[in-house]
């Protein structure tokens, strides 16, 4: 433990804006990770384990992208739309197979396909760390916010997060789509019988979940190397994120992905080698005082 | 499902056991032995999951945590006691059963998915322990230095076959005091408390207490697991309390089937010959596992053990089939 580290860091302006930056990263990607987990188990009520494995898919299609086109929109854009392909695809030929099924059974189905993917990331694109390095738009003098560090980039990645994150709570909350989304999480056999193809939403939502974990590779690319693992770490803490801000709350997420970011940024500080058990305890305090999770509803 | 009187399951156990006692003398092979050292300790600990996730309908993702703490707390009262080999395999079972109360008391009482998630968190937070206690537990380099084996009635672990002897006794023994368990009233309790928990409550069943229970019976199992564990690897590893090891288990019991006793068994070898086959033949290890595990799920549908009761019930004349 070094807290004196923590304390120090805490009392200058300068490293308190510079963790706490580092934290948002964290946060915001974890946020958009966990939006589509929180999303897919809303309405479908399926754990999906091969989330993590979008997002790597997402930040892979990213760098090839990027490597062919030099433009960061088009990466950012096509790394999304891609991911929301393979989203909609492994829903409609293996997920929906098993709706309904035993919880376990849908489990082992999606870790069939997290070892699959990781494989195929090994094959395509090879074992070794890769990385896709600052578009050149980014590369400017970092910014010095009350004399702490913030490459442009990172004011950018939140910025856009956030944007995301917005975008999804309009789509969900104000458009029709949204609402009719709303109701076939609420009660699938009745919006059936009102004529609307639940196999499609089910089938949107999985792209939608599939785009968000794309998005999130995209931007986590610049700054984050890549290695066919990398699903698995952010597939925990997203699992960490939902949980504790409640499944199927996306509000929740967003604050849950927020808390843990900052708890892992300053963790660090003072806790380096339990940084990873600050967040299981706050996991576990969370649970105790709310066994739903900070917004969630009761699940019968 | 009949139930078989205690001492049917003891003779069928015997006879099991003559049976592992005798492979090593028809195929002596040091491969084999190992591999059935290993199987021993993961069997009974995906047996003992199993007894919470198929029996009591407690989907736990951090059962983990007792395979790891039963490894780590028999290792370091080896170390650091010099007590003999019992003793120090009862307080490891103790410690597995308090923890195992702790963290059931709090767990017991959320449903499914939190109960599954808040397993998960308590066992990661064992992990971090045991990575953040360097000097107890060596932290990430796991705990090395042996496990000193002072013979004890005639017994000496460190004698591979000893060894081997032990383990399978130990899983014997175990699966033969779990398939009582759950042939008890106990056992019966626990289904209908899975079955539907509201009707068993009104039924006077103390719901949670019952749950509380398997828990902790559980926990011990699977700290046997741990116990038999940390003598195969001759010390402890953080890997033992990771969640893999808990998913692992799942798989397990998934490929073997959950509504056979023996399931998880079956589970347990397929596992690991898939393991130890596939990492030979390929390099493309997740991609073939991966299919094979698809082939299992979408194509099975059901654990293998699960697939060939069904086919025995169906085949069997004298069968009553029952769900």
């Amino acid at each position: 433990m070094d807290l004196i580290a923590l304390a120090s860091c805490l009392s200058s302006p300068a490293c308190i804006v510079t963790q706490s930056t580092g934290g948002l990263i964290i946060g915001m990607l974890l946020f958009l990770v966990a939006a589509g987990l929180t999303l897919i188990f809303g309405v479908l009520k399926v754990i999906n384990f091969t989330h993590g494995s979008f997002y790597m898919l997402g930040a892979y299609f990213a760098l090839t992208i990027f490597q062919f086109t030099g433009s960061y929109t088009l990466t950012i854009l096509g790394a999304g739309a891609a991911t929301a392909i393979v989203g909609l695809v492994f829903e409609r030929l293996f997920i929906s197979r098993v709706y309904g099924q035993n919880v376990l059974m849908q489990l082992l189905v999606c870790y069939g396909f997290v070892l699959i993917f990781d494989d195929v990331v090994k094959i395509v694109w090879g074992v070794e760390f890769k990385s896709m390095g600052m578009p050149p738009a980014f590369q400017l003098p970092p910014l010095f916010i009350a004399g702490g560090v913030v490459p442009p980039f990172y004011l950018f990645l939140i910025g856009m997060a956030f944007l995301i994150g917005l975008a999804l709570w309009l789509v969900i909350d104000k458009t029709r789509l949204g609402k009719t989304i709303r109701a076939v999480a609420h009660n699938p056999s009745m919006v059936a019988a009102l004529g609307i193809n639940t196999g499609f939403l089910y089938g949107l939502v999985f792209a939608l979940g599939g785009l968000l974990a794309g998005f999130a590779g995209a931007l986590a690319a610049p700054v984050r190397s890549l290695t066919p693992g990398m699903g698995f770490s952010i597939l925990i803490e997203s699992f960490i994120v939902t949980v504790i801000g409640g499944m199927g709350s996306i509000m929740g997420a967003f604050v849950a992905a927020l808390a843990l970011g900052l708890i892992r940024s300053f963790g660090s500080l003072g806790f380096p080698l339990f940084t990873d058990g600050l967040m299981y305890l706050f996991m576990v305090v969370v649970l105790i005082a709310r066994p739903t999770g900070l917004f969630g509803k009761e699940i019968a | 499902m009949t139930r078989r009187s205690l001492a049917l399951d003891v003779a069928i156990g015997a006879a099991a056991l003559a049976l592992l006692a005798l492979l090593p003398l028809v195929f002596p092979s040091k491969a084999l032995v190992d591999f059935l050292i290993r199987g021993s300790a993961l069997a009974l600990f995906a047996t003992s999951l199993n007894f919470l996730v198929g029996y009591g309908g407690m989907v736990s993702f951090g059962h983990g945590m007792f395979f790891g703490l039963g490894a780590y707390s028999f290792a370091l009262l080896m170390q650091r006691t010099g007590m003999p080999i019992p003793a120090a395999f009862a307080l490891a079972l103790i410690m597995c059963a308090a923890l195992a109360f702790v963290v059931g008391v709090i767990c017991v009482r959320l449903n499914e998915i939190y109960f599954a998630f808040l397993t998960l968190a308590f066992q990661m937070l064992v992990h971090s322990v045991i990575i953040l206690w360097v000097p107890l537990t060596g932290g990430d380099q796991g705990l090395r230095g042996g496990i000193p084996r002072p013979p004890f009635l005639g017994i000496n672990l460190a004698n591979q076959m000893h060894l081997y002897l032990m383990s399978c006794t130990l899983l014997i023994a175990g699966l033969v005091l779990l398939h009582h368990l759950v042939q008890s009233p106990f056992g019966y309790t626990l289904r209908m408390i899975r079955d539907n928990a509201a009707r068993a409550s009104f039924l006077g069943v103390a719901v949670l207490r019952v749950r509380l229970t398997a828990f902790v019976l559980a926990g011990v199992f699977a700290g046997i697991g741990g116990v038999i564990m940390s003598l195969f690897v001759s010390g402890a590893y953080p890997e033992f309390a990771y969640w893999t090891i808990s998913g692992e288990g799942i798989f397990m019991i998934m490929l073997g089937g959950l509504n056979s006793f023996l399931g998880p068994v079956a589970g347990t070898v397929i596992l690991l010959v898939l393991n130890d086959f596939v990492t030979r033949v390929t390099e493309y290890y997740g991609l073939t596992l991966g299919t094979v595990i698809l082939l299992f799920a979408l194509g099975l549908r059901r654990g293998l053990l699960d697939v060939l009761v069904d086919l025995w019930h169906r085949n069997s004349p004298f069968s009553k089939v029952k769900a």
